[in-house]
């Protein structure tokens, strides 16, 4: 369940308390998207979304981090796994 | 999209299958327990990537199919009152209740509406200010938080006309009653990642402790899954029962406490029934005693009904990882997508009906 | 009410600024709002109006085919409610092998609705009907009361000419046959999705609504034997797919990597959880045609900007039963099948 989305914050439109809202860029698309759970994101990062709302910052780092020591651990030898 | 394109790479999926196959020195049980992992799972064809030594069971991990037949016809009954405009997402539509769905609620004059976020039918309400609009709250704890916003922005501003009816539901008690089953033969699990976003890992460690379980909080792309799986396989080669968390782009051991406090403010745990698997102790979340306000079933008055189970629909096994779908004798026959009998046929999450979408009957070669 | 005057242009536009259920009448007011908004558009038939349109058909076969168009919004990026009627019906018979000909429109106006928005909605239709050399030869107005429609339903008929002896049809596809895709899909759902209430969001996704017929014509003018064809509308390509599949009775075999998905659409179908393959497409289609002619097809589809990014999509295969198999980019396969109902945005 809980299918959520990876956008990147390119505006917050409202930063009160308990009401943080802004604009995040899907790939192209744009929505309104409630900010409230991520007092610490900003213009520029990553926020995953879920239902209208971002639950946490993307860690950018350490998903390229994962990237490289997956594809360093389990490199394709050639055809192998085809 | 960037940080899902990547995490979807063929070569990269192939090459963590090709290490699972490599590293796996006997049959392993494994459960996932997202509806989206598996929906990626059967969609991608991850399981037979892995190899006959990974039997993958699919877990009670998708909210609408738990939901109980009792909380559907309590849904439609809503739906059915006059003036009312019934706000849910789109996986409910379809669910069967005892005689009907709220599809077909629509279909007969009820106002049912498909919503993206609650947030939305907190406006609904604000547009709609002569009209009682209720949102039908299902989830986990990934949706918690915002249902709890909803119910809480509704009573800060007044908002009179809107209202929750709560069936949410929380993960790790339906982990931990699957455990204690005696015919549990699950032996590691790919913990649900958006939920632990949400939730942390912090409940997770007595469980593994208790049942000698490794769990592997996992994403839901290709990779993620693979490497979820990887690493799970890693923790039972070498006969560990940790809590490791894949998922670390968005994962934090202590998962996001904003979050939990919106839904500490707005909702107590209680027990639930789950569909297929009956009563868990505090497995659900209702409307806090200080939101009677905005608690549906405080403000509306339901005609009594009596709700009755499928008794052919086998979906509580499937839930517990104890039958496949094409165990049952009902599937693709009497029970289809068209005329689901129960709620794992009918959301697109459910194990049935993702084995009947892409898999092909008995009696078909396979692919 | 205003004293009758000579019928001029724009008058029944200046008496009233919404349709009211008297421009359903029969009488003066409604020929003044068919001459003004209809007839203003679609030009004046050669012969004096009468019940029925008088054609010259020839000699050759007649394709006739009709649908019904209740979209809503009326408006969309990319298009409206009158370029989906021209256009759909258009595209019916251009799959049948037809050269469209002749549209009939057939209009349910809502009480309410502004002539303004009528106006338009004809300037559509005139222009998609020029766009794809056909007449709109005769139609039907009504008018029911507000609350009783969803701001107009229109019905097209159109009749075709098919100028070839080729069967195009189900029946006609065979094992070993080429399955081409004409473009990249989920265009036109996503569009109206964008501007659907509580789904909304800003983004750049226009329907790709347009008449297929001139592409069409021309494959079968240089000669390639289509097998059939099919138009991907409502249900997406997976649903076409399927139909064709039941329909012939034979497996086809796509290769999701040739699935063209525009980087917007992907997107918005990313956050709503929903999977292109049903998307609804209007400006898209499949050919199946033999293998031997596949390249030259695609050459002649790329030259149409409707066709330019057309592909090699799949095969038909021999199998024990229909169906449509989906070959994922990670090399695993599995049914594509059609859906129960309409695809819902999910959280799960």
């Amino acid at each position: 369940m809980c299918l959520a989305v990876p956008g990147r914050v390119i505006e917050v439109t409202c930063d009160e308390p308990f009401e943080r809202t802004g604009r995040v860029d899907f790939g192209g698309v744009v929505k309104s998207v409630d900010l409230t759970c991520v007092p610490e994101a900003g213009m520029g990062d990553y926020v995953i979304v879920h239902v209208g709302m971002a639950l946490a910052v993307l860690d950018e780092s350490e998903a390229e981090s994962v990237l490289d020591a997956l594809r360093e651990l389990h490199s394709v030898m050639g055809g192998e796994g085809r | 999209m960037r940080y899902l394109e990547e995490f979807r790479d063929a070569d990269l999926s192939l090459g963590i299958a090709s290490s699972i196959k490599k590293l796996a020195t006997r049959k392993w049980t494994i459960m996932e327990v997202c509806g989206g992992q598996t929906h990626t799972i059967v969609s991608h064809g991850l399981d037979d990537l892995c190899g006959p030594s990974i039997d993958l069971v699919h877990g009670p991990g998708c909210p609408v199919c738990v939901t109980p037949v009792a909380t559907i016809d309590e849904a439609i009954a809503m739906a059915c009152l006059p003036g009312v405009i019934f706000c849910t997402f789109g996986d409910v539509i379809r669910v069967p209740g005892t005689d009907s769905d709220l599809l077909s609620a629509r279909g007969g004059g009820a106002d049912v509406r498909t919503v993206y976020s609650p947030l939305d039918a907190l406006e609904i309400a604000k547009m709609n200010p002569s009209r009682q609009v209720v949102f039908f709250a299902v989830g986990f704890e990934t949706t918690a938080p915002a249902n709890a916003l909803a119910a809480l922005r509704a009573v800060e501003r007044g908002v009179e006309n809107f209202s929750l009816l709560s069936a949410m539901v929380l993960v790790v008690p339906a982990m931990q009653a699957l455990c204690r089953s005696p015919d549990n033969r699950v032996q590691g699990f790919l913990a649900a990642g958006h939920v632990c976003t949400v939730t942390g890992t912090a409940e997770y460690e007595p469980l593994a402790e208790e049942h000698r379980v490794p769990i592997v909080v996992t994403g839901f792309e290709p990779v993620d899954i693979l490497s979820g799986l990887h690493m799970c396989v890693e923790s039972l080669e070498g006969g560990k029962a940790d809590v490791r968390i894949q998922y670390s782009r968005t994962v934090r051991p202590g998962g996001n406490p904003s979050a939990r406090d919106l839904m500490d403010r707005a909702f107590v745990r209680v027990d639930r029934e789950w569909r297929g698997m009956g009563i868990i102790g505090a497995s659900g979340l209702d409307l806090a005693p200080g939101l009677a306000s905005v608690d549906a079933r405080s403000r509306f008055v339901l005609a009594p009904r009596e709700s009755r189970e499928n008794t052919g629909c086998i979906s509580g096994r499937i839930l517990r990882g104890n039958g496949r779908p094409t165990d049952c004798p009902h599937f693709g026959t009497l029970c289809t997508p068209e005329r689901p009998l129960g709620a794992t046929m009918v959301s697109s999450e459910g194990a049935c009906a993702a084995y009947h979408r892409y898999r092909l009957h008995e009696g078909e070669d396979m692919p | 009410m205003k004293k009758h005057a000579a019928a001029s242009c724009g008058l029944a536009r200046a008496l009233y600024t919404n349709v009211v259920m008297a421009h359903g009448g029969g009488g003066r007011l409604m020929h003044r709002l068919i001459d003004d908004v209809f007839l203003g558009a679609f030009g004046k038939p050669d012969a004096p109006p009468h019940d029925g349109a008088l054609l010259d058909a020839g000699n050759g076969r007649i394709a006739f085919t009709t649908d019904s168009y209740v979209v809503q919004p009326l408006f969309f990026p990319g298009g409206d409610i009158g370029t989906l009627a021209v256009n759909g019906t258009v595209n019916d018979l251009a799959m049948c092998g037809a050269r469209p000909r002749w549209l009939s429109a057939g209009f349910i106006i809502e009480e309410g609705l502004a002539v303004d928005s009528l106006e338009r909605i004809a300037q559509s239709m005139a222009s998609a009907a020029r766009a794809a050399s056909v007449s709109l030869v005769t139609g039907d107005t009504k008018v029911v009361e507000r609350g009783k429609g969803d701001g107009v339903f229109i019905n097209t008929a159109g009749i075709g000419i098919l100028e070839h002896d080729l069967f195009i049809s189900p029946l006609s596809v065979r094992v070993g046959d080429a399955v081409i895709l004409s473009g990249d899909v989920g265009r036109h759902g996503m569009a109206i999705m964008a501007s659907r209430e509580g789904l909304s969001f800003e983004s750049s996704i226009r329907s790709d609504c347009a008449e297929l017929a001139t592409c069409v014509l021309d494959l079968l003018g240089r000669g390639i034997h289509v097998h059939c064809m099919r138009d991907l509308t409502r249900g997406g390509l997976a649903t076409s797919l399927v139909e064709i599949a039941e329909a012939s009775r034979t497996r086809i075999s796509i290769d999701e990597s040739q699935v063209e998905v525009e980087r917007d659409v992907a997107s918005a179908c990313e956050i709503l959880g929903l999977s292109p393959m049903y998307v609804a497409n209007e400006g898209r289609f499949v050919a199946i045609v033999p293998p031997d002619q596949a390249d030259r097809a695609l050459d002649v589809m790329h030259g149409h900007p409707v066709c330019e990014r057309a592909t090699l999509a799949g095969v038909v295969e021999d199998g024990h039963s229909p169906v449509v198999i989906l070959r994922s980019r990670l090399g695993t396969r599995r049914v594509l099948d059609m859906l129960s109902g309409e695809q819902l945005p999910r959280i799960c």
